[in-house]
């Protein structure tokens, strides 16, 4: 008999996210993603100036500012065809690099490792045992027996006062849990020490960004930071230097911390190589511009059909035709109407934002979220697709990295595990600690091609936008954290005349398209096993390997009242 | 004494950013003293962790649904506090809460938090409060600021 489990909201994620799941023979048989909050931002930004849009979007996420700004600046300068100065480049993508570095560590750490680690376990652990295991993976300079003791007793402390409590649905003691006590306190001992490193990726946020948590220093035409290798007053030598030395802290941890404790946390859970392999249409676009006109990137991006590389198909300018016509989106099962009929899809330039709610509706509509197709396909974006696309591009740090993931991850399982094992639900933490140690190295890249470019005298960083009569239309992208994110400008006369932005979040936990097939949640749940409907830990394992984000796919109301979590096995 | 003022919220929501509203508000007509930083923190979640570090007192302000007519004003302080987390009556309890949560285990949590809270009229897409709710803007600054008295901190008003 099938059981229907709701879950109601998924926690620990950004936003609002409903998911449910009919099980079957402890195995999931249908599931259905449903974002419960409505985003209807773009409608404020038609009638205004362009120049303003990038500060109103950074405001439509709380995780994801910095994204939107960027993907807004984006989107004008491709509508008006103006290249902006490299030195603009190179600051914008530092800004990028140090958010998703940021990003994916407090993740990992803070908002999923608690699905596949058992704080209370780690109570039992021998320290000096632990600190043994992580010292033979990685020579970190936190991995200290004193320190593994420290964190015990902390950690003691903690549980004695009852406090655990804080962290909600953390499923101590579920049978899905496997790890050691010793390997439970290395993840407990370096989820302190993330809080600590992550500070540093903030910290050059701040400092290039001028303010944080909402950086003030983006513009249509480039970045407001003006540069000098003297004055007090400006981004000068002094503050690039401590930057520099933030970069290196980040990069210690993410190639000595975070990327082994994936490659071996993965290795204990090889089974869940098995699950949640779902869509393997890949999407993801090239990004780090290196010249003005965003023709040459640091980061390839493209297309991957049905998981074979060799399929790879570039995606290589700004404003690249065969992204552009790629993209549409459906609302059949979602809960707008279009107004030409919802059997159809619509481009964004052409798209449209009139709600019409209905009920939860199984075969019909049930969720916020629109359904976004690249070309009639639904999609997976994110950090699996993007390693997968830079390995298919030739993209020699990806390659290295991923196959230094996989050789630990087959040592600690004690069997060969190849690159097909990305696709899936451990796979995608392993692909977010890949992309996240090449992102690294591109972060401290991106800082010496600034530094060498103003040690040529060029200190420019803006040029003036002009906006001509008549209509333009332009998309922005950028490879967000958590995949692609475009913003679809349509401009008239310098007023906003339409926009949408097609963010991460919609692509992955799309509802059912036109043609009623599944978005990538739903698709990746499909045989997730269910081991207690009453704890469904294994769905949202597979929920958060994604890195769900939905404060920017869909926005508020809700019932006053509600418990933060319901979960309805019925 | 380190005491952050936080004004939480989505402006692009009417009266979900009454918080923000009310923090740009403070800042503009008091003078606070430098153990007081005000953040506007949108709806920001972890990117606020090393501003809420070791704080003496977190002032939060947000708008707060507790089925009181619209524009009605609230403190919570001491055992509402945690009720206020454990219910959703603010639909970014998920980022604060991870937040405080995270604080909590590495031992620095603020070791104080109170909630200036009001009650919305409208969460409809804009960018204005709604009248009723932009009329008790002062209230809540004057709620804010008699909470920073409380806790023994000097504040002015701008001349």
């Amino acid at each position: 008999m099938a059981k229907r489990v709701t879950i109601d909201p998924v926690t620990r994620i950004e936003g609002h996210l409903r998911v449910d799941v009919e099980v079957d023979g402890g195995r999931v048989k249908k599931a259905w993603a449903s974002g419960q909050m409505w985003r209807g931002v773009e409608n404020i930004l038609i009638g205004r100036d362009p120049r303003d849009a990038w500060a109103i979007t950074q405001r439509i996420c709380g995780v994801c500012t910095t994204v939107h700004a960027m993907a807004s600046v984006r989107a004008v300068e491709n509508a008006l065809q103006l290249e902006i100065p490299v030195n603009a480049q190179y600051i914008r993508n530092m800004i990028m690099l140090a958010h998703a570095i940021h990003d994916h560590i407090v993740h990992f750490y803070h908002l999923s490792a608690l699905d596949w680690v058992d704080v209370v376990s780690a109570l039992k652990a021998d320290p000096d045992k632990a600190a043994a295991l992580a010292q033979s993976l990685s020579s970190w300079e936190g991995n200290s027996k004193q320190e593994f003791r420290k964190v015990q007793e902390k950690l003691k402390g903690f549980v004695g006062t009852g406090q655990l409590g804080i962290f909600t649905n953390g499923y101590w003691g579920h049978p899905a849990m496997k790890l050691t006590p010793e390997v439970n306190l290395l993840a407990v001992v370096h989820y302190l020490q993330a809080l600590e490193v992550q500070r540093y990726a903030n910290k050059i946020v701040a400092v290039l960004g001028s303010k944080s948590p909402h950086i003030q220093n983006v513009a249509v035409g480039g970045v407001a930071n003006p540069l000098s290798l003297d004055s007090q007053s400006v981004l000068t030598i002094e503050r690039l230097l401590a930057v520099k030395e933030w970069i290196d802290q980040l990069d210690d941890f993410v190639k000595n911390v975070y990327l082994v404790d994936v490659g071996a946390i993965g290795g204990f859970y090889a089974d869940w190589t098995k699950y949640g392999r779902g869509i393997t249409e890949y999407l993801c676009v090239p990004d780090i511009p290196l010249d003005s006109k965003g023709t040459q990137f640091a980061l390839p991006g493209g297309y991957i059909e049905g998981g074979k590389l060799e399929s790879f198909k570039p995606i290589t300018t700004f404003g690249d035709k065969y992204f552009i016509d790629g993209v549409s989106e459906a609302v059949k099962h979602s809960w707008y109407d279009y107004k030409d009929g919802n059997d159809k899809s619509l481009h964004p330039y052409k798209g449209e934002t009139k709600p019409n709610y209905t009920d939860f509706q199984d075969d019909g509509k049930y969720s916020w979220l629109k359904s976004p197709t690249f070309y009639g396909k639904p999609m997976q974006v994110g950090p699996l697709p993007r390693v997968l696309c830079m390995v298919a591009a030739g993209h020699e740090p990806t390659t290295k990295y991923a196959t230094a993931a996989l050789d630990l991850v087959s040592t600690v399982a004690g069997t060969k595990v190849g690159i097909d094992a990305l696709h899936s639900t451990i796979g995608r933490h392993a692909a977010r600690a890949v992309g996240c140690a090449v992102q690294s190295d591109e972060l401290a890249r991106q800082w010496d091609l600034l530094l060498a470019n103003m040690g040529k005298g060029d200190l420019k960083t803006f040029n003036r936008p002009v906006f001509p009569k008549g209509e333009q239309m332009g998309v922005g992208f950028h490879e967000a954290p958590r995949g692609v994110l475009s913003h679809w400008v349509v401009i008239d006369s310098g007023k906003i005349k339409n926009y949408q932005c097609v963010v991460p979040t919609t692509w992955n936990a799309a509802p059912r398209n036109e043609k009623d097939q599944p978005g990538a949640y739903e698709a990746c749940l499909i045989d997730n096993p269910v081991a207690d409907p009453e704890k469904p830990l294994e769905v949202l394992r597979t929920v958060h390997s994604f890195d769900p984000c939905l404060a920017c796919a869909v926005h508020v109301v809700d019932q006053e009242n509600n418990p933060v979590v319901t979960v309805k096995a019925v | 004494m380190r005491i952050v003022v936080l004004g939480i919220g989505n402006i692009l929501l009417t009266d979900e950013g009454v918080g923000v509203r009310t923090v740009e508000r403070l800042v503009a007509e008091w003078v606070l003293p430098p153990e007081v930083e005000a953040i506007d923190g949108g709806t920001c979640g972890m990117e606020m962790l090393e501003q809420l570090e070791h704080l003496d007192a977190l002032v939060v302000v947000d708008c707060v649904r507790f089925g009181q007519p619209p524009a009605t004003s609230i403190l919570l302080a001491g055992d509402d506090v945690p009720v206020f987390f454990r219910t959703k009556l603010s639909p970014h309890q998920v980022g604060l809460c991870d937040v405080l949560a995270s604080l909590e285990f590495a031992g620095r949590a603020p070791r104080e938090t109170v909630i200036v809270g009001m009650q919305p009229a409208s969460m409809d897409l804009g960018m204005e409060l709604s009248p009723a709710v932009a009329a008790k803007v002062p209230e809540l600054v004057g709620m804010v600021v008699a909470e920073l008295r409380r806790l023994g901190v000097t504040v002015a008003e701008r001349a």
